[in-house]
């Protein structure tokens, strides 16, 4: 027994904050034999080891195949600096566009009591939903030559498809969700008290949301604006249906690593690969970093 | 519908978020996929029927559903073995491969179809080996099922994990102290208290799946008939300017993720009246 008893503590869940009430329980009753759990473990580091490990490492071998030098020339290309140029640009202006939707989205939906909530998150989800080609496409039935008001743009020589405005539209559109879905469960959890404070001391609304509720939510903007960088910097489908492929204009980095493999030049394809795969593992890293300190904005009104 | 209606409505703000939100939403969102709609209403009941129809239409959404459900079907096993690992057992790298399960979200998909082409064609790292065995994997259908398996890991791994850490452990220790083997208790007890959350993992990594298009056109192969995806379809429609048919295809697959996004709602609904807030 009590060998069972230590034998099965060592597998126990890991204590600290993630699993508080597994590591309450006798774990002699709560698990399997040694065996058993030996296959379950070598199954899931197998699986993740093929489908997730190999294709990072992959793609930094590929990059650095023909050595550092010719990594280092794909890079300096003066299309791959303007495709890093687009997708700086870009994420810049979705990113800033959907943290104030986000914000201003959040204050009215976790803040306040009206019926149909449930449904304007279900609306505000729908991006996530649709296929990226989907949601270039939209934009092209609208903005297009063929398009709903393509006739008028070009009689005003107005460019939205085929340049940057197209490019931001859909990015702006697949990365909707992000702040807005980090935020609208965050504040709901706070609830309104410490507002609700301010502003019988007197406080204005725009004073009580800078002072009051901006400070206990920073982390929540900070999750949401690092998972939409990443997706607006990402993206693939539904720019490359807005894009034109117009060289050294038009092309953002996924939209180079397209370019460059489909021309055989597989260092210059990985290596701007190699550059989002950096920007996802950074991400991964900050976003971890930052779960954890989300539980601790979180925790303090648990209680 | 809130008891706390009276008490909330002392905060400012409220008009002007919610005509903001409302305004933004439209603009972004609802007016666009109207447009969609709207431009559908312009085909007949024949011009649509006669696309949907046609051959390669057809197969291509074959392609893309059938393969999209069984790649969810692998990820619903491949991804409650994955969370029953990383939450009940303690081994080396726990926390490194919780934290990987996420990359096929933070990836971009054309890094992740040209990674999953390289490992799979017939010279790389896994293809060379399984093309010993005689398998194929890259440009053929294989490829694109093991390019949505790829991006399909996170969804069942992240919604199934919370419900797991959660589950109360004394309804296992009654079960076993009333005398059930483990198998009994794991297949009896916990999987069909999981039930929803599996569920709903399984449909949005089917929903993922289904309109994949960076990870997968790569390693597809994209052979008429037989390795092209519906979306891909729908590029090279709006590429000949025939947006009759891009229209009609993308239609289509907007209502199936309508219908999954429903499914998921409910699923949701029905998790939380089976197992009770704390």
């Amino acid at each position: 027994m009590t060998m069972e008893l230590q034998h099965s503590l060592s597998f126990a869940p890991p204590g600290q904050n993630a699993q508080p009430r597994a590591s309450a329980a006798p774990g002699n009753l709560r698990t399997e034999p040694k065996p058993v759990r030996v296959v379950i473990i070598a199954i899931a580091i197998t699986f993740l080891s093929i489908f997730v490990v190999l294709p990072l490492v992959v793609v930094f071998a590929q990059a650095f195949s023909k050595g550092a030098s010719a990594y280092l020339a794909a890079l300096s290309d003066p299309e791959a600096l303007a495709a890093i140029r687009l997708t700086l640009l870009v994420a810049a202006i979705s990113v800033t566009l959907n943290l104030v939707f986000g914000l201003i989205a959040a204050w009215a939906i976790a803040k306040f009591d009206f019926a149909g909530k449930t449904f304007l998150i279900t609306l505000i989800d729908l991006p996530f939903s649709v296929s990226p080609v989907i949601s270039g496409l939209v934009f092209v039935l609208l903005f297009g030559a063929q398009g709903f008001w393509g006739p008028w743009l070009q009689a005003h020589n107005v460019h939205v498809l085929f340049a940057v405005p197209g490019i931001a539209l859909a990015t702006i559109f697949v990365t909707f969700p992000f702040v807005a879905r980090a935020l609208i469960p965050l504040m709901q959890e706070q609830g309104t008290q410490e507002e609700e404070a301010a502003i019988s001391l007197g406080a204005s609304g725009l004073q009580t949301f800078f002072r009051v509720t901006l400070p206990n939510i920073k982390w929540g903007v900070l999750y949401g604006v690092l998972l939409c960088n990443a997706r607006a910097m990402g993206e693939f489908g539904a720019v490359s249906v807005v894009s034109g492929h117009i060289r050294g204009e038009t092309n953002t980095m996924p939209l180079l690593v397209e370019i460059r493999y489909d021309e055989y030049q597989f260092v210059a394809s990985f290596a701007v690969a190699s550059l989002l795969a950096m920007l996802a593992l950074i991400t991964l890293v900050a976003k971890t970093i930052l779960e954890r300190r989300l539980d601790e904005e979180e925790l303090p009104r648990e209680h | 519908m809130s008891t706390s209606t009276g008490r909330r409505s002392t905060l400012p703000g409220f008009g002007l978020t919610m005509g903001l939100t409302l305004t933004w939403l439209s603009v972004i969102v609802l007016i666009p996929l109207a447009g969609l709609f709207l431009k559908t209403l312009e085909l007949s009941p024949d011009q649509f029927w006669n696309i949907l129809a046609s051959r390669r239409t057809l197969n291509a959404l074959k392609i893309s559903f059938g393969l999209a459900f069984a790649a969810a079907l692998v990820n619903l096993v491949m991804g409650t073995i994955i969370v029953w690992a990383l939450v009940r057992y303690r081994f080396p790298g726990r926390r490194l491969f919780d934290a990987i399960v996420d990359v096929p979200f933070a990836l971009p998909t054309a890094v992740a179809g040209i990674a999953l082409t390289s490992l799979f064609a017939q010279k790389g790292w896994l293809g060379a080996p399984l093309a010993a065995l005689g398998v194929k994997v890259a440009f053929t259908p294989i490829g694109i099922f093991v390019a949505m398996i790829f991006i399909g890991i996170p969804f069942v791994v992240r919604t199934v994990q919370p419900v797991l850490i959660d589950l109360d452990p004394e309804i296992e220790e009654a079960a076993a102290s009333l005398g059930a083997r483990r198998w009994q208790t794991v297949f009896r007890v916990i999987l069909p208290s999981l039930i929803p959350a599996l569920l709903t993992g399984l449909a949005l990594a089917f929903a993922r799946a289904v309109g994949e298009y960076g990870s997968v056109i790569f390693i597809a192969g994209n052979l008429p008939n037989v390795s092209e995806i519906a979306p891909l379809l729908i590029v090279i429609r709006l590429s000949e300017y025939r947006y009759a048919d891009a229209t009609a295809i993308a239609v289509v697959m907007l209502v199936a993720s309508f219908l999954i996004i429903f499914v998921v709602n409910r699923l949701q609904r029905w998790a939380q009246t089976r197992i009770p807030a704390h």
